[in-house]
């Protein structure tokens, strides 16, 4: 099964020069980590902060933008891995190895299976 | 070997020896996800390996080898950067440690890992949960389903238990002797739990259930090759024995059908008599506890050619034996209605008023089922109706209503003219 590893930080914890933010991104880049060298990890996206980004929707036809998100939370998105797990409680294992886990969160999403139901709201 | 049947191989090996692999594992490196981390890479390096260089003869030592050096390799690499050096001189102590093939150890980490999943400490979900994923190998999402709860709320209980056992470092081992049959009690009651949940239930899908019953005879019976323990045996037998009925105790409409009227030819025979070749074995070891009684009674009603040509006295006898054991209300309920069967409804009645007088049966809901079934065949009709309402306030389950309003329904039709008809 496949699980997205969603991450969730405040910017201000991460990037403000403390030892904690410093180490947490260094071991982030650590192409030896724990994480990456784990096998599990399909694909992964760190991102950029939500100010460099444009939010688009398409309404009849057309399509509008707008800048951002600008979260009122102080959380934002910042990244996600995809890894390949048993289940879910594997995956939650593999999420707590995301150094950013240490300052943020981590919301380990399955995967759409299109084979099965759709889910009953 | 060609590759399909390198991967049949694999799958052979994968369903019979990761979970004994995983128990040797956790012992070595010292937790469950370091252990299972190695797993993983131990099972993805012989997807590898093995298409090209053929299946090991002993996939267990294999497995375990390479998950253990994968890991310690993996480790050594890390502590260059961060010092973790006493963890490692402790890995490499367990490198000493010779893996054979020959039973014992093997077993004992088998066993190591049940009654840790099965720990008294630990709530009693958690033990379900735990032990159908660690020692049954079910995914989360499995268990979630036969549950009929969310994922994240199984996934939840286990990581919770798992950070208990590493907090209260509850260890890792096979109970001492004196110790040794309550750790036994508790790991065969989430082997029932999860047996019950499979054969009582009957909400959702029935197929998931049933996965379950079927999940719990086999984790009874690796408890039995591994303990030999009676009481093991008596569990094992009395899930086989209510298993092998399992078909004709609710009918097409889903409506619960009475022991008294299963259709006794399309139970399982071949399962009814390995069931009783354990009881006997049990029987032999002169150890008497209460799942053997339960399994004993079953096996008295299986080899029965109808209700009526039960051998009741033997199964009061059996009760009055097993309420010296377990003196709870329910077996003081079940004994009652022994007797009815063999006394009549009105030695029945007596038996069920004693059960209900020492308390504890209020809230229960077959207690005031059984009261009224009594007071109906003696035509007490009003104090019946009584006890029918008392019966369907207590129960939710729709098969359970349906069953005791139509017997309630009953009681409202006319006691004369009879009905020349005893069908009812």
């Amino acid at each position: 099964m496949r699980y997205a590893c969603l991450i969730y930080f405040d910017p201000k914890k991460v990037f403000d020069k403390s030892p904690e933010g410093e180490a947490v991104l260094r071991d982030s880049m650590d192409p030896n980590s724990e994480l990456r060298t784990s096998g599990h990890v399909v694909s992964e996206g760190p991102l950029q902060l939500p100010e460099q980004a444009v939010t688009l929707q398409v309404r009849d036809g057309k399509t509008s933008t707008t800048d951002g998100p600008f979260m009122e939370t102080k959380e934002m998105l910042g990244g996600f891995v995809i890894v390949e797990a048993r289940d879910l409680n594997e995956a939650v294992r593999i999420g707590a190895m995301i150094p950013l886990a240490r300052l943020g969160s981590v919301e380990v999403r399955p995967f759409v299976d299109f084979t099965k139901p759709r889910p009953v709201l | 070997m060609s590759l399909d049947a390198t991967r049949d191989a694999l799958e052979a090996v994968y369903r019979g020896e990761t979970r004994r692999v995983l128990a040797t594992l956790i012992r070595l490196l010292g937790g469950f996800d370091a252990a299972e981390e190695a797993l993983h890479e131990a099972v993805a390096a012989a997807a590898e390996q093995w298409p090209r260089e053929g299946v090991p003869t002993n996939p267990y030592a294999w497995l375990v080898s390479t998950g253990r050096f994968k890991t310690l390799d993996r480790r050594r690499r890390h502590a260059r950067f961060q010092g973790l050096v006493p963890e490692l001189s402790a890995l490499a102590d367990a490198e000493q440690e010779p893996t054979t093939r020959d039973g014992e150890a093997i077993e004992d980490d088998e066993l190591r890992l049940i009654f840790t999943c099965c720990h008294p400490a630990l709530a009693p979900d958690a033990r379900v949960a735990l032990t159908l994923r660690e020692v049954g190998g079910l995914t989360t999402e499995e268990i979630a389903r036969a549950y009929l709860v969310p994922a994240p709320t199984i996934a939840q209980r286990i990581v919770r238990a798992k950070a208990k056992i590493r907090d209260e470092a509850i260890p890792y081992e096979v109970p001492s002797r004196a110790e040794l049959p309550a750790r036994i009690e508790s790991a065969l009651a989430v082997v029932y739990l999860i047996f019950n949940e499979g054969y009582a239930a009957t909400a959702g899908p029935s197929l998931t259930r049933e996965d379950l019953s079927a999940e719990a005879i086999r984790l009874g019976r690796r408890v039995v090759e591994l303990t030999g323990d009676p009481e093991a045996l008596g569990l094992l037998a009395l899930m086989l024995l209510h298993d092998a009925r399992r078909g004709t105790r609710v009918d097409a409409a889903g409506d619960l059908v009475l022991l008294e009227n299963q259709d006794r030819s399309r139970w399982d025979r071949a399962q009814v008599a390995e069931a009783q070749r354990v009881i006997e074995r049990a029987l032999a070891s002169r150890r008497v506890g209460p799942y053997l009684l339960q399994a004993a009674i079953a096996g008295v009603h299986a080899e029965a050619p109808s209700a009526r040509e039960t051998d009741w006295v033997q199964v009061v006898a059996l009760y009055d034996v097993l309420r010296r054991v377990d003196p709870s209300p329910v077996v003081a309920l079940n004994r009652a209605a022994a007797v009815s069967m063999r006394d009549g409804p009105e030695a029945g009645l007596v038996a069920i008023e004693a059960a209900l007088g020492e308390g504890g049966l209020d809230a229960y809901y077959l207690a005031h089922a059984a009261r009224a079934d009594m007071q109906r065949r003696l035509g007490r009709t009003d104090a019946a109706r009584d006890s029918y309402e008392r019966a369907l306030a207590l129960t939710r389950q729709p098969a359970e209503r349906r069953f005791l309003e139509t017997r309630r329904a009953e009681l409202v039709l006319p006691e004369k003219p009879r009905r020349p008809s005893t069908m009812d």
